[in-house]
């Protein structure tokens, strides 16, 4: 379980809104339908889903225990699959000379090219195995707040557009403005002020002694 | 509220602002920063600091790190007008130690280092062990939070304009060991 690992990464959220219905039912039905697919032996490059924090590679969201006192711990797990370019160029050269010597064609059509590409990558994809990575999350609903165990960019991006896909909830990421504009308790006119806000100097009045 | 991408690269600077700002308080007035956990028994900059100087057109990155490191370069880049863009803090509480680095224009922690949970011996154990986990997570989360809170109401206040900017810039310059 990541979240139990000696050295942690985190990005803050804040939830807006709250599951509709009994809350745990319809994350569970949100996890559910959004549950990682397996793509080993398919030849699709990526797949990206929710998974068990405690058991990522076996995810069972009708028994899993999600519920941690008040807080919702799951993951998202991300598996893709990687061929060098190389790779793919050299077997693509090696099934259209084949094709060719198939047909006693000179040479093959745009189309032709690009459905032997598509062959080609579709064929090494389906015996590449997937490598996945795991990010939990916890999610304190009453508070509307979610920490996700990852500062990567594209694992972040995800994670917003899978919780929006699941839960049909919004998920605004806790930064600079954002946390002084939705979480510091700022009346109207301190806002305003923050609004119009620039770049602050402190090395006014010279150089260091 | 504005767009999420326009408000983080528009407001970027109030992240920078706010690890210099949190350097001078740690340096001339440690005692305030309680405020952000009432049980805090010291708040420490760790073995790694980042300034980046981009005034006049120019793009100025300085990195000290090391456990013995001193900070004179740091400041000397505080005088040319850098702000501190990465802090590794170290957060001591209740006998207990927390270790980690934050970046200001995101205020995410990374190779956040929490004390040490019970061992688990059994599966029994594991809710018991998560949600130690968390706990001890949230003293930094909410550490993190509640002086960043301190820090944008003064910014917002009529006393940055007027007192704050002086007495970090006298800090920056060395003629003032700063009263906060």
């Amino acid at each position: 379980m990541q979240l139990l690992s000696s050295t942690l990464s985190l990005t803050r959220y804040l939830v807006q809104g709250k599951p509709a219905g009994p809350i745990m039912d319809t994350v569970r039905e949100g996890l559910k339908n959004q549950v990682i697919r397996e793509i080993d032996n398919e030849p699709a490059a990526k797949s990206i889903g929710w998974t068990e924090s405690s058991m990522p590679f076996a995810p069972d969201f009708e028994k899993a225990q999600f519920m941690f006192g008040t807080y919702m711990v799951f993951s998202l797990r991300i598996d893709k699959k990687s061929v060098p370019a190389k790779i793919i160029n050299k077997h693509v050269t090696m099934a259209a000379a084949k094709r060719l010597a198939e047909t006693e064609q000179k040479q093959l059509s745009k189309t032709e090219k690009q459905q032997i590409k598509d062959e080609v990558t579709d064929r090494l994809y389906t015996r590449v195995p997937a490598s996945p990575n795991v990010y939990d999350l916890v999610w304190d609903c009453e508070a509307g707040a979610l920490w996700f165990f990852s500062n990567l960019k594209e694992a972040n991006e995800e994670l917003e557009t899978l919780f929006s896909k699941s839960f049909r909830l919004s998920l605004i990421r806790m930064f600079p403005y954002t946390e002084a504009d939705l979480a510091c308790g700022l009346t109207d006119e301190q806002r305003d002020t923050l609004k119009k806000a620039g770049p602050a100097a402190f090395n006014m009045g010279g150089a260091h002694a | 509220m504005l767009d999420v991408s326009v408000a983080y690269n528009r407001y970027k600077f109030l992240g920078h602002e706010f690890l210099t700002w949190l350097w001078y308080m740690i340096d001339t007035n440690p005692e305030a920063l309680k405020k952000a956990d009432p049980e805090m028994e010291s708040l420490t900059i760790g073995n790694r600091i980042v300034l980046e100087n981009r005034r006049h057109n120019r793009d100025e990155t300085i990195t000290i790190r090391g456990d013995g490191a001193g900070l004179e370069e740091g400041v000397i880049a505080l005088t040319k007008g850098a702000k501190v863009t990465e802090m590794h803090l170290v957060f001591r509480a209740g006998g207990l130690e927390w270790r980690f680095n934050t970046k200001g224009e995101s205020l995410s922690a990374s190779s956040l280092k929490t004390p040490q949970t019970a061992k688990m011996e059994t599966s029994e154990d594991l809710e018991g062990a998560v949600l130690e986990k968390i706990y001890l997570t949230e003293r930094v989360v909410n550490l993190l939070h509640n002086l960043y809170a301190q820090f944008i109401k003064e910014r917002v206040s009529l006393d940055w304009e007027k007192k704050t900017i002086y007495r970090i810039s006298a800090w920056v310059r060395g003629d003032q060991r700063g009263d906060g």
